[in-house]
């Protein structure tokens, strides 16, 4: 290898060094700084170490707002992603229907995030919302600033309306991607429906579904502005996920240190599953054939 | 291995096709031999790939029946038309071992696993595949990657024909005629009908026993490689079988002779009384660029005519020539010195052939 090498040349990602720097690298340093420390006001901070991280760890509320968070990025991951996959098959291929149908499914995603939940509240509401108003007439009770199951269920809706037209959208470019010989293929090798989506459809899809479950999950994983408006974290605390919890502590309470640590934890986490979860995509029937 | 026959089948792409033009292969009545090697030959757009598609199933062609021996197969799905089919890329399936992407056709037809790995195990020997066997076929080179999916045909015994849409464009120029060749070996060894469908004639010209000739949606001439080149029955053949192609030039009757366009030259012979059969047609003479005779002083018959260059191609020279407004190409074999202003051409008669409004008159 004798490449020419030109030092200067590292001048030139000086740019975007700075950019990444101060959007990305000094906020997060900051962060870490208010995590081992102990702040009472400017110029008073004193060094705490490991404190905030051992309480934060103990914290048996943190852990239940994990908990609810894991239990609902799951559920958003199981229902989206199959979701997602079945209405793009189903949809039209060519002609005017397409069009369409992509401006109908993109909608939602339009739609700025604290309004979506202004419209499940109104949606949902008992007296006045469509769903609401209608299933109690039917004898159903349902009201999701009482019961905590009706709370998950109206989030849980909503979520899946907001977010599913995204996958949905990447599935689909990818299976337009696939060129047609291989369901003429297919057919001459007499592959039924399930075979040609086993074989042919779901490992070219394998990239753009690799982007949908990362996009989801990490999304999902740091919901804020949806719950904050549906439920204000309750009832109870029965939608209280870990980033409302930390606003609650950071803002409300004004506990800088432990948010600080929680933060640097939070950030740990979504950025180890989502590492796993590339992993585990990028190598699942890729590994050496027997 | 049955024989295809088309009965007046046309085909148009168009909902409500309204005349000729929408077509995009023309009304067609042919028939492919049982055991058959035939390549569809012609430039893009010509409607080869339209006609492999029928054969296929996977085009319905708008008019017409189409049969394998004597069964009707026009409304059959390619699936119950038993045939085999290889693409311009390469087909597999990407998560399955090569093994697996063989044994495909016949799991999904409820063989039994015995019967299944003894004909995998045939196929892959013929096609030299043992060796990758266990490995994902994704990871194969684009030449192994088309002999997975032309074993993907072969492992059915009961197969009626093996198309092939130009399948040799992505591999590698070297490996070409190795795979060209194990193509052949396979059609000697199991006698399937081949319909091979190329642009290319050094590869149609190589593979069939009858090459057939398709322009504007049209088959213009079924031959085998030496009809082509010896006798084209369509101006189209002459032109585009050969390199360089057939020479032509326009002439008229003169007297007893045939005149050519622009020249003061007449040339007599044989023709004569066939172009007088046709006297409002357009006439055009032939002649293969090694078949136009180059001498060395000028003869009875012989013609003057400008040497334009003469180019050294390693194997032969190739010579270009003006006679009055036309361009000519002739052959000649290393070796030969030719130099000078002007060289004396001759058309020798049985090797020059006429054509009216673009089809062989003699």
């Amino acid at each position: 290898m004798d490449k020419p090498t030109n030092n200067g040349a590292w001048l030139l990602v000086v740019p975007v060094v700075l950019l990444v720097a101060f959007n990305a690298v000094m906020p997060l340093m900051a962060v870490v700084n208010y995590s081992v420390q102990d702040i009472f006001g400017p110029g008073q901070a004193y060094w705490v170490g490991t404190e905030w991280y051992r309480e934060v760890l103990g914290d048996t509320r943190l852990h239940e707002a994990l908990l609810r968070q894991f239990l609902f990025s799951g559920l958003v991951l199981l229902i989206e992603i199959p979701l997602g996959v079945l209405i793009a098959l189903a949809m039209p291929r060519r002609g005017w229907a397409v069009s369409l149908v992509l401006v109908i499914l993109a909608l939602p995603l339009l739609i700025p995030w604290n309004v979506i939940g202004t419209i499940w509240i109104i949606f949902t509401r008992p007296d006045i919302g469509l769903l609401g108003y209608s299933l109690n007439s039917l004898g159903i009770p349902f009201d999701h600033t009482a019961s905590p199951l009706d709370a998950w269920i109206t989030l849980m809706l909503m979520e899946v309306w907001h977010w599913t037209p995204l996958v949905v959208l990447l599935a689909y470019a990818g299976l337009k991607a696939i060129p047609e010989a291989f369901y003429q293929a297919a057919a001459i090798d007499g592959a039924s429906a399930w075979k040609v989506f086993r074989y042919i459809q779901l490992p070219k899809m394998r990239g753009v579904l690799t982007i949908a479950v990362l996009l989801r999950f990490m999304d999902s994983f740091l919901i804020y502005a949806e719950p904050f408006v549906l439920t204000g974290g309750g009832p109870g605390n029965a939608t209280t996920f870990p980033s409302i919890y930390l606003v609650k502590v950071a803002l409300g309470q004004f506990d800088l240190g432990p948010a600080g640590a929680f933060s640097v934890i939070y950030f740990l986490i979504v950025l180890l599953f989502s590492w796993l979860f590339y992993q585990v995509l990028q190598n699942v029937g890729r590994g050496k054939a027997r | 291995m049955a024989s295809i026959t088309f009965e007046g089948v046309a085909h148009s792409y168009e909902r409500h096709p309204r005349d000729e033009r929408d077509f995009a292969l023309k009304t067609l009545d042919a028939s492919f031999e049982n055991g058959g090697a035939y390549a569809l030959l012609g430039p893009s757009g010509c409607g080869k790939t339209t006609l492999l598609n029928i054969i296929s199933g996977l085009l319905r062609p708008t008019r017409g029946r189409v049969l394998y021996d004597d069964r009707d197969v026009t409304a059959l799905p390619p699936a119950r038309r038993n045939i085999a089919q290889v693409f311009q890329f390469p087909v597999i399936y990407d998560t399955m071992t090569v093994e697996q992407n063989l044994a495909f056709p016949l799991r999904n037809r409820g063989l039994a696993a015995a019967a299944i790995a003894r004909r995998v195990a045939e196929v892959a020997e013929m096609l030299e595949l043992e060796g990758v066997l266990r490995q994902r076929a994704a990871g194969l080179t684009a030449d192994q990657k088309q002999k997975v999916s032309l074993g993907r045909g072969l492992v059915r015994v009961d197969v009626a024909a093996i198309l092939l849409d130009e399948p040799l464009t992505v591999i590698d120029p070297q490996l070409k005629w190795l795979l060209r060749r194990k193509l052949k070996e396979v059609h000697a060894r199991y006698g399937h009908t081949f319909v091979y469908v190329t642009h290319d004639q050094n590869e149609a010209l190589t593979f069939a026993d009858r090459v057939v000739v398709m322009y504007d949606g049209r088959i213009v001439q079924v031959g085998s490689p030496q009809d082509l080149f010896e006798r084209p029955l369509h101006r189209f053949v002459g032109y585009f079988i050969g390199s360089p192609g057939m020479n032509f030039l326009p002439c008229h009757l003169a007297g007893n002779g045939l005149g050519i366009d622009g020249t003061e030259v007449v040339l007599g012979g044989a023709w004569f009384a066939e172009a007088a059969s046709r006297p409002s047609a357009r006439l055009e003479l032939g002649i293969r660029p090694e078949h136009l005779e180059v001498l060395a002083r000028p003869e009875p018959g012989s013609v003057e005519a400008r040497l334009l260059r003469v180019e050294d191609l390693g194997n032969y020279k190739l010579v270009s020539a003006v006679l009055g407004p036309h361009r000519l190409f002739a052959k000649v074999p290393e070796g030969r010195e030719i130099g000078g202003e002007t060289v004396n051409l001759r058309f020798p008669p049985t090797r020059t052939r006429l054509y009216a409004d673009d089809r062989l008159l003699v």
